[in-house]
């Protein structure tokens, strides 16, 4: 019986081991130097020790004290404080409006420009030449160009969100409607089935995993870029927190910071994969 | 059977689809001077080798490609796009993955009748389930069910927009002889009920012979044409089991499968003479009283046969 445990669940404990041994690793790596004979010691005492010296404040900190640090932030996420200090969820409040908002802005764009990039040759080599070379800059090589003609930090974070999340899905969309399959059309022909019924009945189904699939990805972009360009211009979102508490040389929020970004970084991958699975089709 | 009246339901004026060379040469004729008439009710099952050009030719029935010579009439009206009076039976069975049995019935029900509300369409998608044995079967994904039954589900959606006439594609060549055997049986059936005009390309000699009214013989290509037309004289309703008792059912097998195995490339000899306009032979197994062995050859239409319907072009 001891052998009958299933994939996910052999999967699980061995997650939870690894989990274990990076704590481990960790908490022998930020041993205060004067205690490094107590190898073994408690992880209550720890915090205490690492809460207490001066030294581990502004040094790495051990694995207690981070616990510490989760514990009290997410006890308190929305305080606002002034600029300078405000709670976390907050700050991923504002990162998230604008990875949403210039998302949602590349997707009017995108979607409806790459179904007609997708349905026809012609549009498409027009096309073709602006996108392969629009596609390849960073989307913050845009950052000066967006704060000059528009004038403002945020709405330019959000100009910049919009840019990197445009290509994938234009061209996912264009290539998803250029290879619906022949046979599909072919019937909507033969039912004589107008254009509006078809692009919605028809092609866009059938294209939908593809466009979901640069959504997806569109997303994952946006969610990197969003950090750096909210380092360059400042003010709120998660990205100034990190760079704000470096400056403050608090490592321990700079770590926090770092685990929300991850954590909301793969919630919204896995909203796109819920949606992906939605969409899906199996011939 | 039919009988020839002056305005046939389709007519097809020397079809010939030509392709331009890809090396700049000599454009090649895939075929040519393809000429037929198909009368209502009827049921005409067209055969030859591989890349003869029957595909084409269904295709541009079904308005879903154009030839490059020649014309398509249909009730009168030249054919020159898709039509709902076209239904077609696809080959790959062209099933929308992503909607279920009903819907992709549906689908096709409020094509045709776009005014009718959802109880409606329902309904009448439903009988047409109903009808080819699919009942219980409505909700599942195209994905869940077996190759026969996503094939019955596009015999369903052809028959449910209640079309003029049928196009069908090897719509069996994927399946199973067993299942095929039942499919066919139930095509029989829904056929004699709906009294459906029907011209379906097939492979399958015994298909033909069970399905058809008419068989058309098309030769081997580059400049293939209907070389004979073979009138299927096996009385209905017919039973698999049973038919090949009837006195004409070697007769008309044989006929068949001697002109796939050698007559269709011989016909080739009038290659040199493309221009000269071809009606095919006839090939009736009533004729066979006198003569058993080689059909008589007949370049021009017999007077006074009400079964045969040439078109000189
Ligand atoms: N672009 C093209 N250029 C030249 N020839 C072509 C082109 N497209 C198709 N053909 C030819 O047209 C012919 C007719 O093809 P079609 O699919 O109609 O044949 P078919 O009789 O249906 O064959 P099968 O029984 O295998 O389905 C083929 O011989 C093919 O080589
Ligand atoms: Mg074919």
């Amino acid at each position: 019986m001891k052998t009958r445990f299933s994939l996910s669940q052999k999967a699980g404990l061995l997650s939870l081991g690894l989990f274990a041994a990076i704590l481990l690793v960790w908490q022998l790596l930020t041993l205060p130097e004067t205690h490094v004979a107590a190898a073994n010691v408690d992880p209550e005492y720890a915090a205490l020790m690492g809460g207490g010296g001066a030294k581990a404040a502004s040094g790495f900190p051990t694995p207690a004290a981070m616990a510490q640090t989760v514990w009290d932030k997410l006890s308190h996420p929305f305080y606002d404080n002034g600029p300078n200090d405000k709670g976390i969820g907050i700050q991923l409040g504002y990162s998230l409006a604008r990875v949403l908002g210039g998302f949602f802005l590349a997707a009017v764009v995108a979607i409806p420009l790459g179904f007609a990039i997708g349905n026809s040759r012609v549009v498409y080599q027009a096309i073709n030449p602006y996108v392969q070379l629009l596609k390849p800059i960073s989307p913050l090589a845009w950052m000066p160009l967006a704060l000059y003609t528009i004038k403002d930090a945020s709405a330019s974070s959000i100009f910049v969100i919009f840019i990197c999340s445009l290509w994938p899905m234009l061209i996912n969309t264009a290539h998803g409607v250029a290879n619906v399959k022949k046979d599909w059309l072919d019937v909507s022909r033969t039912l004589e089935v107008n254009p509006l019924r078809k692009a919605f009945r028809v092609i866009l189904p059938a294209a939908a995993p593809t466009v979901l699939a640069g959504m997806r990805i569109s997303m994952g972009i946006a969610w990197l870029v969003i950090v750096a360009a909210e380092m360059l211009v400042g003010g709120t979102g998660i990205g100034y927190f990190v760079w704000n508490e470096w400056n403050n040389l608090s490592l321990t929020n700079v770590l926090f910071a770092i685990l929300m970004i991850g954590v909301v970084g793969m919630a919204l991958d896995s909203l796109f994969g819920v949606l992906g699975k939605r969409v899906a089709y199996q011939e | 059977m039919t009988s020839p009246s002056i305005h046939p339901f389709l007519q097809v004026e020397n079809l010939a689809r030509i392709y331009p060379s890809p090396s700049g040469g000599e454009p090649v004729t895939v075929f040519d001077h393809v000429n037929f008439r198909i009368h209502k009710g009827e049921f005409v099952c067209v055969t030859g080798h591989s890349g003869c050009g029957k595909s084409t030719i269904l295709n541009i029935l079904a308005g879903l490609d154009s030839a490059s010579l020649g014309n398509v009439f249909m009730d009168g009206r030249e054919v020159s796009g898709p039509s709902l009076d076209r239904g077609v039976i696809f080959q790959s069975h062209a099933l929308m993955p992503w909607l279920t049995v009903l819907e992709n019935v549906a689908f096709a029900v409020k094509s045709r009748w776009p005014a009718r509300n959802k109880q409606q369409v329902r309904e009448h998608a439903l009988r047409y389930i109903e009808l080819v044995g699919l009942k219980g079967a409505e909700h599942k994904l195209p994905s869940q069910l077996s190759g026969g039954m996503k094939q019955r589900v596009g015999i369903a959606r052809a028959f449910s927009i209640e079309p003029k006439m049928l196009l069908m594609d090897e719509p069996f060549g994927a399946l199973d002889a067993l299942t095929r055997g039942v499919i066919q049986d139930e095509l029989l059936k829904i056929c004699a009920e709906t009294q459906q005009t029907v011209f379906m390309i097939t492979h399958d000699v015994d298909e033909a012979i069970l399905l058809s009214d008419r068989i058309m013989l098309m030769s081997n290509g580059p400049h293939a044409r209907i070389a004979e037309i073979v009138n299927n004289t096996l009385p209905r309703p017919r039973d698999r089991s049973a038919i090949h008792k009837q006195p004409h059912y070697y007769p008309i097998r044989n006929h068949l499968v001697d002109f796939l195995v050698s007559r269709s490339k011989l016909f080739g000899s009038l290659r040199d003479a493309p221009d000269a306009p071809s009606s095919p032979t006839v090939f009736d197994p009533a004729d066979l009283v006198e003569s058993d062995v080689e059909p008589v050859v007949v370049h021009t239409p017999p007077v006074g046969k009400p079964h045969i319907h040439l078109v000189n072009a």
